[in-house]
This record gives structure tokens, sequence and C-alpha cells, in this order.
């Protein structure tokens, strides 16, 4: 079955294709198509993974080649794919949730006329992010890197009738290009110093180069990382891409491909291993970011922004623990796991109470919907208990592990990143209960003419599986280190170190925190009333809700300058390059002016500037040749 | 008085022979061939059939090729495979290219004008479009540019280098003046292209006389001898050097001997830009590669301030440019301008990669332009009585083509992203190599830069793509735009397609291929 892991790339490429090329005909069956291609996926990762599981540790590492892909002397590369307990971890993921998601939205998008190509869609983006997650090359890895940044350009921009959402779309593309080049110059860097960008190559040169090499290497796809994964300065992409239709927020932006950023950092283990500073820089970024999202999460009124925000900041969490190296490699993973399970049954929840309410979106507009929608209220609740990290709900199992292994260190470095992971928790369960106080309880304030209803089987089923995960996955892999050892063949045997402060106190204390973040919460936006608009606030607060002014430093620092170099590089074009071409336009007919214009002026400057241009190269050259 | 009579080895040859006498045939049937429909089909026919023919023989060629390759003429030319190779790529171009010259001069879609000898909007003009004429002359013309592309790629010596720049560059003069609309710009177009060539020409010979007087030779293994074992003429043979490159570097359009480029891409009629735009390029950078390594390979240090100043000045002026243009052609003609900058990144420290790298860099980059022009000569203006007008090159016509015409669309998008280097396309693969063989000899700055501007050059090239399937048609444009259903010009994007399709996913055939052409016959890096 391992050597027929190609199916799980293979199979639902092809339902794309044949959703996008069948055309109308595809409109009765071409959603079930896709949930067929995905639910066939997950069950040959799932065959796959239990052939693994009869393995013995050191053998679960299985490649597939392909095809020859790049032949060449110096640089030889085969496509091909990696099988080992971190892929077939993120393959168990993607297809699960992936399917259920799939279900889901066959309900979701059931009045959309375009329901056929938001499946095709959503199959290539299972297609490509399989392929991200199995590459056993960098440069295969970025094929599916670039592909998954597709499929999530498609989908956010999927009702791109609002000119809004198309700007969304188009922004998430930027944002990730500027990634992107951190992984082409990765690539680069690998290629000029290990010797060749397949995994195998690289991690058996590690050793022989020099710390600074690995740091850039580090750097560069921590900048990737940042792309991908919504970490700062990064981050601004995440919240508008919300504008996508829900499945796709919970699928992509919140479950699987924002979290492409720590799987790349986690498979490059090795090389991080060998350039302490980039993982401080990382764990700094994780830690920073997850303070930045949860802030932003505080003030949002938009449910699915609200949510997007702590995404970032769970993200953030993942990273902090990419960064501390093997203790925090596993961690990071198991985090990730549950979170696409808690995370995204919330999202689905969010869908549901959507579905319920027209779209409506603003919080202050929802409340007391536990006894409209009871179902979505119990599942929402478990995810809410998860995030929360509430035993013996999943949260609990990851969040806390990370939060101790931010604390194992020496000198100011424990005390800041574990302050950051503690401090992260207590604001977690303040904005996650206001999320869920607003939403379902309090007192209703919903808009004239809305009757909240039940969500139809096809909604309600999948948001039911994925809050059992919610609820005990977690407890299932973290039972005698499940998990951990799992993982160990990739990322090592971590040894055991101790924080600086006893477990049971950081452990009481995240409770307590977590208990008094609840608390407030309850006061402010369970017990009493919550206005209807979003009323005056204080500076941090407006600075929060308009995502800590992120766009705007943005605007001035690229877009004003970059705005004014085109408009003058506009005005130079039109004047001056232009200009002969222009006058020619007005002038059709008039051929002696245009001779004229042609013999007095344009070329005699083209050919000086091929003059000013040689003048200066043979200066160039004669200069520092001689 | 005795005649000595040359040897020649008339074998190695028979492609450019072929290529060059289908020409001269094209001429004779122009002459006796009287109905313009018939010409058209003979003319296509016979160009097809040499190029394809030439292309047979080329291969046939490679396979039989002994050892390194074979000197021709007293050395003056060598079929070697990286020749060999550059010819193919070339001949795949003129084929194609060939293709697109027929699908618009079929009666009633004429690109061409149909007497390009009169002064435009004369009553000649007129007359000769209502009696039906057609310059059917295009074919021959555009096979004496193959023919002589085939000898640059092969010439070892710069006299002989010079006499080919130029056999290809009139005929392409020529073309770029026949638009049938619009003729003050192709005029204009063709004017300066000529202008600056012919001193762009003075340059390189120049230059050669520089190296002559230098090195006592103009054959480029004389010039490297002479670099190598002359001393105290280091200025001359510098100067020299550069004025030769820089020949060769106005032909490729990089900054700043690239003014031409755009003012040419608009105004010539854009089956000609296509061909020009594919073919040119190629041959200039084969000439480059020969000249550099078998010449100048002694010079790798002095000459890389050139190359590295060039390459980051196209690319970044290309890119910046290209954002801000409105008009698609004049859009192309910059991204060609930072194309040439990415050409150039890979000569940095002369790696011997670079002789595998580029002829798969230049067969995707040609096979993309040639599929992206064929694309836009079949999305035409319509006037407000119905009449189909001219190609509609403003970007703002293209807005909702991607509903209209999604397979179209869809087919522009590709090469489009194929130019932007996205993977899973031949510009991925292209690029890829490029940079890896500049990389192996440590132009790491200079890749860094390359790699930022084709990050930024994505986003005008994502810009049209957005424009074609995210925005609708403006209100009341809906009929002013006729996508012209051409099957000759659907047949070219079709191959183009599928071959930047085919080269991104399996490159490993075309590339091994390459990596066989990778040797020069002569010189340090053969």
């Amino acid at each position: 079955m391992l050597d027929l892991t190609w199916l799980l790339i293979a199979v639902p490429l092809a339902s794309s294709a044949v959703l996008l090329l069948a055309g109308r005909r595809a409109d009765s069956w071409g959603h079930w198509l896709g949930v067929a291609a995905s639910g066939s996926a997950f069950v040959v990762g799932l065959l796959a993974l239990i052939q693994m599981l009869g393995l013995d540790a050191e053998e679960r590492s299985h490649a597939v080649h392909l095809f020859s892909w790049i032949p060449g002397a110096e640089l030889n590369l085969d496509a091909g794919l990696l099988v080992d307990p971190l892929s077939l971890t993120f393959v168990m993921l993607v297809t699960f949730v992936g399917t259920l998601i799939h279900v889901y939205s066959v309900a979701y998008m059931e009045h959309d006329p375009n329901r056929r190509i938001f499946f095709a869609y959503l199959n290539l983006f299972v297609a490509a992010m399989l392929l991200l997650v199995l590459a056993d090359s960098y440069l295969l890895l970025f094929v599916g890197w670039e592909g998954v940044g597709l499929a999530s350009y498609l989908l956010i921009g999927f009702w791109n009738f609002k000119p809004e959402y198309a700007t969304a779309a188009k922004k998430a593309f930027v944002v990730n290009r500027i990634g992107d080049i951190g992984l082409i110059l990765a690539m680069g860097l690998m290629f000029a110093y290990l010797g060749g960008v397949d995994f195998e190559t690289v991690f058996a040169n590690v050793d022989g180069v020099s710390t600074a090499t690995l740091t850039a290497i580090g750097l560069t796809l921590l900048l990737a990382a940042c792309g991908k994964s919504a970490q700062f300065p990064l981050q601004s992409w995440l919240g508008d891409a919300m504008a996508g239709p829900t499945p796709v927020s919970a699928l992509i932006h919140a479950a699987t491909m924002v979290t492409a950023g720590v799987y790349l950092l986690v498979r490059s283990a090795p090389i991080l291993e060998g350039a302490p500073s980039a993982q401080t820089a990382i764990a700094a970024v994780g830690a920073f970011t997850l303070i930045l999202g949860a802030l932003i999460g505080m003030a949002k009124d938009d449910i699915k922004k609200a949510l997007a925000a702590s995404t970032m900041s769970q993200i953030g969490y993942m990273m902090l623990a990419a960064g501390l190296g093997p203790i925090g490699y596993a961690f990071a993973i198991f985090h990730l796991v549950t979170h696409g399970f808690f995370k995204a049954g919330m999202f689905l929840g969010a869908g549901s109470v959507m579905h319920g309410m027209g779209d409506q979106v603003d919080m202050r507009r929802f409340g007391a919907l536990r006894t409209a929608m009871v179902t979505t209220w119990v599942t929402f609740g478990l995810g809410w208990l998860a995030i929360l990290g509430i035993p013996p709900f999943s949260g609990f199992w990851s969040k806390d592990k990370i939060i101790e292994a931010a604390f194992v260190g020496e000198g100011a470095q424990p005390w800041i990143l574990g302050g950051a992971a503690l401090i992260g928790a207590g604001l977690t369960a303040f904005y996650m209960s206001r999320l869920f106080f607003m939403t379902f309880h309090g007192k209703a304030r919903w808009t004239d003419g809305q009757h909240p209803h039940e969500s139809p089987a096809l909604m309600t089923v999948p948001m039911i599986i994925l809050a059992v995960g919610s609820a005990f996955l977690g407890l299932f892999l973290a039972v005698g280190d499940r998990f951990s050892h799992w993982l160990e063949p990739v990322t090592g045997h971590a040894e055991h170190h101790e924080p600086v402060l006893p477990v049971p106190v950081l452990m009481a204390a995240t409770l307590i925190l977590v208990a008094l973040g609840v608390w407030v919460a309850w006061r402010k936006y369970g017990a009493a009333d919550v206005p209807e608009e979003a009323p005056a606030a204080s500076l941090a607060t407006i600075a929060a809700r308009n995502d800590m002014f992120q766009d705007s430093v943005n605007r001035a620092v690229f877009e004003r300058p970059g705005t004014h170099l085109t408009r003058t590089l506009v005005y130079a074009d039109a004047a001056v390059v232009d200009g002969a071409v222009n006058g020619g336009g007005e002038a059709w007919s008039k051929t002696g002016e245009v001779a004229r214009r042609l013999q007095t002026g344009q070329v005699r400057s083209y050919a000086a500037t091929m003059l000013v241009g040689l003048v200066i190269v043979i200066l160039v050259v004669v200069q520092g040749g001689l | 008085m005795s005649f000595v009579t040359p040897e020649i080895a008339w074998a190695p040859l028979a492609p450019i022979i072929v290529v060059l006498g289908a020409a001269a045939i094209g001429i004779l049937v122009e002459s006796f061939v009287r109905t313009p429909a018939t010409r058209r089909a003979a003319q296509l026919g016979l160009s097809l059939v040499a190029l394809i023919g030439a292309a047979g023989v080329a291969v046939v060629q490679w396979a039989g090729l002994e050892g390194a390759g074979t000197e021709v003429l007293a050395g003056m030319l060598t079929v070697d495979r990286q020749a060999l190779a550059w010819q193919i790529v070339i001949l795949v171009f003129g084929a194609l290219g060939a293709l697109l010259f027929a699908a618009r001069t079929r009666a009633g879609e004429e690109a061409f004008t149909s007497l390009g000898s009169v002064a435009p909007g004369s009553t000649e003009e007129t007359l000769a479009r209502r009696k039906g004429m057609q310059v059917t002359e295009v074919f021959p013309l555009a096979l004496f540019a193959v023919g002589g592309m085939m000898l640059f790629t092969s010439v070892t010596d710069l006299v002989f280098l010079f006499v080919a720049l130029e056999l290809f560059s009139l005929p392409l003069y020529i073309l770029v003046a026949l638009a049938r609309r619009r003729r003050m710009l192709s005029h204009e177009g063709a004017l300066k292209y000529f202008l600056l060539g012919a001193f762009s020409s003075a340059l390189f010979l120049f230059g050669a006389a520089l190296l002559y007087g230098a090195t006592g030779s103009a054959s480029l293994t004389g010039i490297a001898d002479g670099i190598a074992t002359v001393s105290g003429l280091d200025p001359l043979i510098l100067g020299g050097a550069v004025l030769v490159v820089v020949g060769l570097l106005f032909k490729l359009g990089a900054v700043p001997f690239h003014s031409w480029t755009p003012d040419a891409y608009q105004g010539a009629p854009t089956p000609v830009t296509a061909f020009m735009g594919a073919a040119t390029k190629a041959a200039a950078t084969a000439a480059l590669i020969r000249v550099s390594y078998e010449a100048f390979y002694g010079l790798t240090w002095e000459l890389s301030w050139l190359f590295w100043a060039v390459a980051i000045a196209s690319m970044l002026l290309g890119t910046v440019v290209a954002l801000v243009q409105t008009d698609l052609k004049r859009m192309l003609a910059y991204s060609s301008v930072a194309h040439a900058g990415f050409i150039l990144v890979a000569f940095a420290g002369f790696p011997e990669a670079t002789l595998a790298a580029l002829p798969f860099y230049l067969l995707a980059y040609g096979l993309a332009t040639l599929g992206a022009f064929a694309v836009i000569t079949q999305v035409r203006e319509r006037s407000d009585d119905g009449t189909v007008l001219g190609e509609a090159t403003r970007l703002g016509q293209w807005a909702g083509l991607g509903k209209r015409s999604p397979l179209l669309a869809g087919a522009m998008a590709l090469f489009l992203l194929s130019f932007a280097g996205i993977p899973l396309t031949a510009g991925f693969v292209g690029k890829f190599v490029a940079f890896a063989a500049a990389i192996s000899e440590g132009a790491w700055p200079l890749v860094l830069v390359a790699v930022i501007a084709s990050a930024a050059a994505a986003f005008f090239y994502v810009r049209l793509i957005v424009l074609m399937f995210f925005t609708d048609v403006p209100d009341g444009q809906e009929e002013a735009i006729e996508v012209d259903y051409s099957p000759l010009a659907r047949v070219v994007v079709v191959i183009t397609a599928a071959a930047v399709v085919l080269l991104g996913v399996v490159p490993g055939p075309v590339l091994s291929a390459f990596e066989n052409a990778a040797v020069l016959l002569i010189g340090s890096a053969g």
C-alpha cells in the first residue's frame, strides 16, 4: 500500500480535472464525485497508516520513486514521495478533516450555481496539500506549496463578484509571494551549500557547513513559513481571507494549509538544529504572533475574523514549539492535529450559525442561539473547551505541553517565551469565551426577520464527528506519549528537561488564568447585555479592531512609495518613451509630421541612451579589469 | 592566375541549406503563382516542409555526430551539438511562426498590409487592398531570417558572425514594417529597429576590428589564444570584447540596449512579434554563449562586471516598467526585457551548466511567447457597426475574456504563469536550471535580485489573469470584442500550451538531451 501513496495525490487531482472539464453536465453529481475522491484518498491513507503501524519504528520511512524530474550533472532531482510518520500524520489530518468538510459543503453550497467548480477547487487543494506534505524534496514541496496557494486564491475569490472579495484574494496572493521568495532563496542556498534540494542530500550534508549558512537557510525558511502560516509580519492576509466560503476557512485557513509553515519547519529540523539563532527567531516570531493574534481576537465582532485571529494565535503556539528544538517538534505537530479538529469544528459551527442567521457574521447581532441551534451549540462548546485547554479535552494535552516546553531553558528566554505562552492561554480563554457567549448566550439581538434554525444533517454530522475529535483525540494520542513516540523516527528522541518552574505549578497557573479569562468574559458578555453597536473604545481596542494597523503600516511602507514610483514611471513612459507613439496615434494620417518626429526626436534619444550606456559599461569594465 | 576551389563539407550544412534554399524557391513561387490563395497555401507548405525537414536533418546529424562536432569552411563554422540544439529550437519556433503567419494571411483576416511598398493611406494602398493583393513574401522573408539565425548559432568567426547577423536582421526589419493596421506605428517601429540595429552593428564591427588589431585574428579560437598570450594591449582587447558583446546584447534586448523593443514589438504585425520575440532571443543567446565561452573565456572576471550590471538593470527596469504598461504587446515587450536579464544571470562567471540550461530556458520562453502572441492574434476589436478590426491590445479590453472564451483565456493564463515561473510550467524549470547554473559559480546576490524581480513580475502577469477571469466586461462593451476562431492559430495555441505543460511536468528527457548538447567543439568550456 505504501507504494500506492501516489494515488493520494492522483485521485483528487483527476477528480478536480473531471469537474473542471465536464461543465454543467456535472452539476447533478459533481459534488459527490468530489466527496468520493477525498474519501478514497482517506481510505488509501488509512491503509498506509495501518501498514506502517505494523512496521518497526526504524523502518517507518518509505521512499516512493515517481519519475526522474530534472536530470543534470550538478543537480539531479527525482520526483518522489516520502512516506513517514510525519507525512502520514498530515495525510490523515488532511483527508479526514477534508472529507468531512467536503460532506458539509454539499449542503452549505447547495444553492450556489457553481457548486461543481467549488468542489473542483477543493479537490485541487487536497491534491496540492498532500503533494506538499508527501514530497521528498524541497522543490516538489514547493510545487505543492504553490498549488495550495493557487487553490486558496481561487477559493477566497470564489465569490469574486464582490470586489472586496477579489481584493482579499489578491492580497493573500501577494503576501504569499513574499513568503515564496523565502522558500526559493532557501532552495538556492541549499543547492549552493548542501549540494541539492532533496531532503536526503540536504540533511546528510548539514554537518559539513557553517552555522552562518544554516542560520541563513533557517531564516529564509522562517520567512516562507510566515507567509504561508500568517505569522508576524506577514499575517495581514488571513483576516481578509475569511471572504471565502466558510468551509474553505475551516479546511484551508484553519486546519491544513496555514499550518504548512509549521510542517516546513519541523521537516527541516536537521537544518534548524545547526542554527540556534534561527530557532530563537522562530520561537520569538511564534510567541509574538500568539499574543498579537489573541489581542486582535479580543476586539473583533465578526465571528469569522475572530476565529481567524485565533488561528493566527494558535499557529503562533505551534511556531513557538517548533522553535524550541527536539523537545518542541512533537508538540508542535500534536497541537497542529488537535487544533485541526477543534478549529475546523468551530468554523463549521460558525458556518452553521451563518446558515441559520442569513449570512450574518456580526456577533453583536447573535445571542441566545443555544436554544435555536442545539447541535451547533454543543459541538461548538466542545471545540471551545478544547481550545481553552480544559482537561480532559484535546487542547489541554497539546497546549499545556507547549507551555511546559516553553519554560525549559536557561537565562531570560524561558521566562519570556513561557510567559508569553502562559499569558496567551489566559487571553485565548477570554476572547474565545467572549465569542462563545456573545453567540450562544445572553439575550437575542437578532435583526428583524431572522429565524435561526438548526442546519441539515449533512452539516451537523461532520460537526459532531469533529466535536468528538475535539473532545477525545488529545487524550487518546497523549496516553503513554503515543504521539511523541510515533513521531520519534522523524523528530528524534527528546531528552527530558525540567522547566524552570515545577510542572504542577505551571498547570495550575494556566488553569487559573484560563478560569479568570472565562469569568471576565462571562461577566461582560454572558451575564451583562451586549450593545448591538460596537461602543466607543480605547485606543488599544481600536488598534486591535484594525488588525493592529498592519494594513496601514504596509500601505505606508510598501504601497505608497510603490504607487509613487509607479506613477512616476507611468509619466516617464508616457512622456518620454511613448511620446512618439502617442503622437503618431493623434496624427494618424499626417505622414510628414510623424516622419519629422522620427528624425528629430526619439531615435536619436534612443541611440543616445545606448551610447551613454555603452560608455558607462566600457568605463566600468576597463576600470574594473585593469 | 589560378583559382583554388575551396573545400566545403556540404553535409553538416544541410539544415541551413535546406532552409535558405526553400527561401529562394519561395521567391520564385512569389513570381510565378498568381492566385493569392494558392500562393499562400504553397508558401505555407513550402515553409513547413523546409523547416520540419531541416529539423529532421538536424536531429539525424545530432544522432550521428561523432565526438564533439565537425568544423566546416576552414573552421569558420562549427557544427557541434550545442549548435544543433539551438538550430532545432529555432526551427521549431520558425515552424510555429509560419503557422501563425498563415493564420493571419487568410483572406479577410490579414495582419499584413496588402502592399508594403507604398505610402500608408495612399490611393495605391486602397487599390491594392481592393484588388485582394497579399504580401505572401513574408514566408520567404521569415525563412531567410531563420537561415540567418541558424548560421548565427554555429559561426566561429567574427566577420562571418556579422554576415549572419545582418542576414537575419534585414528580413526582420522588413517584416516589422508590414502591419496592415496602424501602419504608421509599424513603420515607426521598423525604422527605429533598423536605425538602432545599424548602430549596434557598427559597434559590433568596431569591436571586431579592435580585437583583430590586438590579436591578429577574427576567429574565436584565435582571439582566445590572443587574449591568453598578447600583453600590453588590454584596453584594445577589453574595449573590443565589450563592443562585440554589446552588439549581441542589443539583439537580446537587454538594458540599456533595449529601447527598440517596445516600439518594434508593438508596431510589428503580431505573428511577426511572436516569431521575432521567440527566435531572435534564442539566436542572440546562442551567439552570446559561443562568443563568450569560445573567445572571451579568459576575460571571465573582467566581463562579469558587464554581465552583472546589464542583467540587474534589465531585470529591474523590465519588471518595473512592465508593471505600468496599459498595452498588452508593450507589456510583453518589457517582460521580454526582464527575461533578457534572467538569461544574462546564467552568464555570471560563465558556468558550464549554462550550456544546458539556456537552451531549455529559451525553448520554454519561446514557446510561451509564441503561444501568448497567438492568443493575442485571436482577440479582436469590433467597431460600432460590427466590422472586425485589429487586435485588442489595450489591457482593459481583455476584461472578462475568461467568461467569454474560457479555453483561450486559460491558455493565455498558462503562458503568463510560465513567464512568471510558477511550478509545473516550463518557465519554472527554465528559471530553476538557469539560476542554479549561476549559483554554481557563486553568483548569489545576482540570483537574489533575479528571484525578487521574478516575484514582482508575477504581479503584472497575474493582473492580466485577474482581469480575464475575475473582472466583468464593462457595461456596453459586450460587443466590442470578437474572439476570432482561426484554426491555424488555435493549432499553435494548443501545441505551445501542451509543450509548456509537458516541459513543466516532465522536463527530464528534454533536459537530458540538452545536457548532451552542453559541449562546444572548441573553447575552454568544451
